[in-house]
Order: C-alpha cells, then sequence, then structure tokens
C-alpha cells in the first residue's frame, strides 16, 4: 500500500483514474477475466464480482460522440443516451471495446430503446427494472438477479457461489461505507474540501477495480483530510450547496464549477455520481441474498420510480445532515422523468425544508457555460 | 462619497450614481458591436473623486476591470426594482436580449429567479426586427397599436417572425394590426414564462420595453397583476448597482 505523500496529488490520482484504468482493463482481459460494461446505478455488481468478473462504467458523459449518435437517433433525445450510443457506435470507448458484456436495464424509456440499436454492436443483456419500490417490484427484480445470474454462469461458465456472493456483499458494503465516510466529512463547516475534488474521489474510485485497495486509500485520505482540517486547513466559509438530478459528471461538471468558481461549495451530489450509490447498504443479516440484494438495489431513488419517494427522503436528510443553504437540481435536457419531478423537488425544497432551490436544465455542449453562471452567480447572492 | 453603478447590456449600457439617498446622475449610451468601449466610456463619463466604490452588472460585466466588484443582473435589478418601487413583489425585466423574472420578499431580497437568455425571441431585439420589418419609428408604436385589432401571429422566433411580417404584410394587412399582434404576443409569453414563478403584485416592469405603454398594459392583463413602470426603469440595473456600490463603501 502506498504512503500518500500530499492530497492534491491524491485529488489528481484520483481524477486521472478513469484515463488509467484504460490499461488495467486490458491487463485484467489479458488475464481472461471477464470484463462487463455497464450504465447505471441499478446494475447488481455483488453478483458480476462473484462471477470473477471486472465491472465498469461504461463512457457516456461527453459531447464528443454525441454528433455521430444523432444520426441514428433522434436530437431531442437526453444527451447521456446519445453520448452512450455514440461511444458504442464510434468505439471510442475503450472499456465497451474490451466489455464481454453490456448490461442495461430498463429505466427510462430512450435508454431501454436505444439498448436494443446496441445489441447490433454487442452483447447487451438487458435487465427488466420494476419502476416501483412494493411487493411485486421486489419480487420481480429478485427473479431478474437470478436470471442475471444464470446468465452469467453460462456465459462465462462460471458458478456464483452462495459463500462467494455473500463475500462481495459485505465487500461492496465496507467500500460504500468508506465512501459514505468521505462524503460525510463535507458535514462539516466551513468544508474540509471542494465539491470537485470530493467528486474526483468519487468517481475515480469506480475505475480501482481493487476494491479492498480502494477502501485502504480513502480510509488514508479521510485520515489525511481530517488531519489537514484539524492543522486548520480548509475551503473557507461559503454558501453550501446541494447537486441533486440527473448523473453529473464529464461535460456537466461545468455546472459544479460554475457554482465553485462563482463563491459556492457543492457539499454533496444526491445523485448516481453521489450519494444515491452509497447511501443504503445490502442487509447482510438476511440470509435471504438476493432478496436482500434486490431490496437494496431497488431502494435507489431514481425518477424512473413511480412514485419515487426515496429521493425525496434522501435528500431531505442531506439537505439536514449537510446544512445546506441550497439546492442545485441539474437536469439533462430532455429526461423527461428528472425534468418533470423538478417541480415536486423544488415545492419539497421551498415548502418543507425551507431551503432555496434552483432547476438548472442543460446538455453536454459547453455553449451555456457563461449563462449557467451567471444563474449560479445570482443564486449564490441570493442565499 | 457616491457608489457607481453600470450595466452593461446587450443594446444599451448605463450608468448611475447614488448617494446613498437619491440617484444624482444617470447615462445610457448604447453598446453599438464594443462592450468593452461603452462600459468604458460609461464609466469615464461618471467618475470623479466622490466616488467611492464602482460596481459592474449585466453581460459584459467582466470587461470593467476598474469594478470594485461583479454583481449579477438578478440582484443588481431587483435592488433597483425595489428602490424605484418599493412595494413590488415581482420583477420582470425585458432586455435587449434576454428576459428575466424575479420574485422579490417582503424585505425587497430575491426570494426565486428564472432567466431566458437563449433566443432573441420576445426581447428587445425583436421589437427592434419588428418595427424595422413594418417600417415603424418607435416613438409611434404606442399610437399604431392603440385602436389596432391585433392579427394573431404563429412565429415567435426572430428569425421567422420577420419572414411572417412580410408575409402578412404581402398579404394585406395593416401595420398597426401587425404591430398589435406582435406586441399581444411578447406580453402573453412573458406571462407565461413569469407564470412559472408564481408572480405576487404589484409587478415592477424594467427593460426597454418598458418605456412603451402598450408593453406594460398588455403584460399586465396576460400577468393579471397591477403592472407597473417607473421612468427610470431602464435603469433599474445600474441603479441597483450603484446602491450596492455605496453600501459596499459603507461597509468599509
Ligand atoms: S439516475 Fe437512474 S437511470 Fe440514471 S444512472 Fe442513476 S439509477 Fe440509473
Ligand atoms: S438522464 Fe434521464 S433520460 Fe437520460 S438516461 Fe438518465 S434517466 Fe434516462
Amino acid at each position: 500500500m502506498k504512503i500518500i505523500t500530499d492530497l492534491p496529488s491524491v485529488f489528481e490520482e484520483f481524477a486521472e483514474a478513469r484515463k488509467n484504468s484504460f490499461l488495467s482493463v486490458k491487463r485484467i482481459k489479458d488475464e481472461g477475466k471477464p470484463v462487463i460494461g455497464v450504465y447505471c446505478g441499478y446494475f447488481p455488481m455483488e453478483i458480476a464480482m462473484a462471477a470473477g468478473a471486472v465491472v465498469v462504467g461504461i463512457c457516456s458523459m461527453s459531447d464528443e460522440t454525441v454528433g455521430d449518435a444523432e444520426k441514428d437517433l433522434p436530437r431531442n433525445l437526453c444527451p447521456l443516451i446519445k453520448s452512450s450510443y455514440g461511444f458504442a457506435k464510434t468505439d471510442k470507448c475503450p472499456f465497451f471495446y474490451f466489455s464481454d458484456l453490456v448490461v442495461g436495464e430498463t429505466t427510462c424509456d430512450g435508454k431501454k430503446k436505444m439498448y436494443e440499436h446496441l445489441g447490433g454492436i454487442k452483447p447487451v443483456y438487458v435487465m427488466q427494472l420494476p419502476n416501483s419500490q412494493d411487493d411485486s417490484g421486489y419480487a420481480l427484480w429478485k427473479s431478474e438477479l437470478f436470471r442475471f445470474k444464470d446468465y452469467i454462469e453460462n456465459m462465462f461458465g462460471v458458478r456464483v457461489s452462495d459463500e462467494n456472493l455473500k463475500k462481495q456483499i459485505s465487500l461492496k458494503n465496507r467500500e460504500r461505507q468508506a465512501l459514505k465516510r468521505l462524503s460525510y466529512l463535507m458535514a462539516l463547516d466551513p468544508a474540509p474540501i471542494s465539491g470537485e475534488n470530493l467528486f474526483n474521489l468519487l468517481y475515480g474510485s469506480t475505475f480501482k477495480f481493487d476494491k479492498e485497495a480502494v477502501i485502504s486509500e480513502i480510509e488514508a485520505v479521510i485520515e489525511k483530510i481530517m488531519r489537514d482540517y484539524e492543522s486548520g486547513i480548509n475551503v473557507g466559509k461559503k454558501p453550501r450547496i446541494i447537486i441533486t438530478g440527473c448523473p453529473i459528471g464529464g461535460a456537466t461538471l461545468k455546472v459544479l464549477r460554475a457554482v465553485e468558481s462563482k463563491g459556492g461549495c457543492v457539499v454533496a451530489f444526491e445523485n448516481c455520481s453521489g450519494m444515491k450509490n452509497i447511501d443504503n447498504m445490502t442487509d447482510e443479516s438476511d440470509p435471504d441474498m438476493y432478496g436482500a440484494l434486490a431490496k437494496r438495489y431497488l431502494d435507489i431513488g431514481c425518477s424512473c420510480m413511480s412514485p419515487n419517494p426515496n429521493r425525496y427522503e434522501l435528500l431531505g436528510r442531506m439537505i439536514d445532515e449537510f446544512h445546506a443553504d441550497g439546492v442545485i437540481d441539474m437536469t439533462l435536457v430532455a429526461c423527461h422523468t428528472y425534468n418533470v419531478e423538478a417541480f415536486g423537488i423544488k415545492r419539497f425544497c421551498l415548502e418543507e425544508k425551507h431551503v432555496p432551490y434552483m432547476h438548472m436544465e442543460t446538455d453536454y455542449s459547453q455553449s451555456d457555460i457563461g449563462q449557467l453562471e451567471t444563474r449560479a452567480a445570482a443564486f449564490i447572492e441570493m442565499l | 462619497m457616491l457608489g457607481l453603478g453600470i450595466d452593461s447590456g446587450s443594446t444599451v449600457t448605463k450608468g448611475a450614481l447614488f448617494d446613498g439617498e437619491k440617484v444624482v446622475r444617470r447615462l445610457m449610451i448604447p453598446t453599438k458591436s464594443n462592450p468593452k468601449k461603452s462600459i468604458r466610456l460609461v464609466y469615464d463619463s461618471l467618475i470623479s473623486d466622490d466616488v467611492g466604490f464602482a460596481v459592474s452588472t449585466g453581460y459584459g460585466r467582466a470587461l470593467l476591470e476598474k469594478a470594485g466588484k461583479q454583481v449579477t443582473e438578478i440582484t443588481c435589478h431587483a435592488k433597483g426594482a425595489s428602490f424605484l418601487c418599493p412595494e413590488a413583489r415581482t420583477v420582470i425585466d425585458i432586455g435587449g436580449q434576454d428576459c428575466k423574472a424575479i420574485k422579490l420578499d417582503q424585505m425587497g431580497s430575491v426570494s426565486d429567479f428564472i432567466m431566458n437568455d437563449k433566443c432573441a425571441a420576445g426581447t428587445g431585439r425583436f421589437v427592434e426586427i419588428m418595427l424595422k420589418a413594418l417600417e415603424l419609428e418607435s416613438g409611434d408604436l404606442d399610437d399604431a397599436v392603440l385602436n389596432a385589432s391585433p392579427v394573431s401571429i404563429t412565429s415567435m422566433c426572430a428569425v421567422f417572425a420577420e419572414s411572417e411580417m412580410i408575409s402578412l404584410l404581402a398579404s394585406g394587412e395593416r401595420e398597426q394590426d401587425i404591430a398589435a399582434g406582435i406586441v399581444h404576443s411578447i406580453c402573453r409569453r412573458t406571462a407565461v414564462f413569469a407564470s412559472k414563478l408564481n408572480p405576487e403584485g404589484p409587478v415592477f416592469f424594467s427593460g426597454g420595453l418598458a418605456g412603451y405603454n402598450c408593453f406594460r398594459s398588455f403584460l399586465e392583463k396576460y400577468v393579471g397583476l397591477k403592472t407597473v413602470v417607473h421612468e427610470d426603469s431602464q435603469f433599474a440595473g445600474a441603479i441597483g448597482a450603484s446602491i450596492i456600490a455605496y453600501s459596499c463603501l459603507m461597509k468599509g
């Protein structure tokens, strides 16, 4: 385990993790391990890990390939879907290239229809995600987990033993706990690090495939941040912003940067780049492991769920625990589920939580940066 | 001592000096193609030894190196509006190329806002295009619209509306009826935009279009709330900036 020298170089290293992992994925592949490419927080990592596969998030956050995608797909489609498809079509994403299997879920309409086309490029396995968190939903999702397990057992000629699954469940929980502890350092006021650094740590960790190593690295980072904090290092007293909404990253980091360059600090992410993926744990005491996994995943408060009470519950809790001064709801153009939900989130923030709210709809182009900056600055002046 | 505020808009650059109680000077020049030059010109004309602090706002606000502070047009318009009309609860500003609506709390501070600066539809620029296509003088618009029977305009895109106007003229529609149609549709559109904020009255209407009585009265009709203007409506952003400059001065 290497020793952390200073935080800036650790931040740097995590920020570069995605790029650096191109080679590790190739190495993993050369060792004969299966690689599974995924897009979404609903993917049951533990089952894939128990099958000895390595899971990697496929590129979907840059506008580089949107143009190519628009030759086949409608223009007024969510940029995340267009970007994903474009990367696959043009073979520009190394993770897609190295993936033996790509797994999607029937989350939103645009995505599930896009997967049908993706199937023409790579083997794509689609999990049928129910859209409500009730008994029949949990039962269906549990049966989908079994179907997926059988599928990869067949495909890769491996067996997913209960014993190994149990281990992976506990490993994944420990990783989530470490990332959650890291995220909660931002509950301190003033915040110890910038939102951009927090983002890089969270995002970078998903491109490190040795989970035990990730856990120790994150633990070490936490310790270092706390030591610095105690010696008086922090970002200073700033308006504290929670970003909620669609996944953020790549091109949409412009929103985070607009907020932080205009004097705010993004203290937490209530989205799939942040807390949505690490807040809830799989119940390790439940002997019904697949049932427990089904519950853990289906409980994610994504706007594809109807109704979607868990998003309100999580956001409400985060507003309190992170002492938020404002909430910015970042949604992608043409993402109907999040854009429609925005109205409910706005009312929830203003009327129930009494915290200022702003909706920022954007896409992957960089043409609206000036506008986003003005809006972020005006929002921060208002707090 | 005085606070100086400069609002660098897309079509006009405005400046104001505030002495702690009242606006002692105001100045407005066209922005033309060189916002940096215009903002410097306004600064140089208003600066004196009495000015202790300058705040810039508007879309060219970053272009004045000598500004002590840059503040967004949302905050400045809100400040200016509640100075000119203390009872205002909502501000609707239609600028040269953008449109914004701001909700104010009891203290006159911003509680919510929305902006639209993605396209020129329904802005001052759009009205300019209309006046040109219809060969109307801006000073004649109110009179022209007064007794007109508005034709319905389908396109609000500045580019398409121009050709629509020309074909309406070709089909024999009267200029004033077309103009009235456009004024109506801009106001209707603006009201729909502002309705997102659940506006409360009175509404303070600012920006270049606030100088026309027809826009004020149709906007009032579509918003459904008492809508007021002030002779300094167009200076609201600059006045707000000068007030903020003055309070920066007082804080030291
Ligand atoms: S926001 Fe929803 S659909 Fe998107 S990655 Fe997260 S869980 Fe999946
Ligand atoms: S951002 Fe919205 S539309 Fe896009 S993939 Fe996610 S849920 Fe679907």
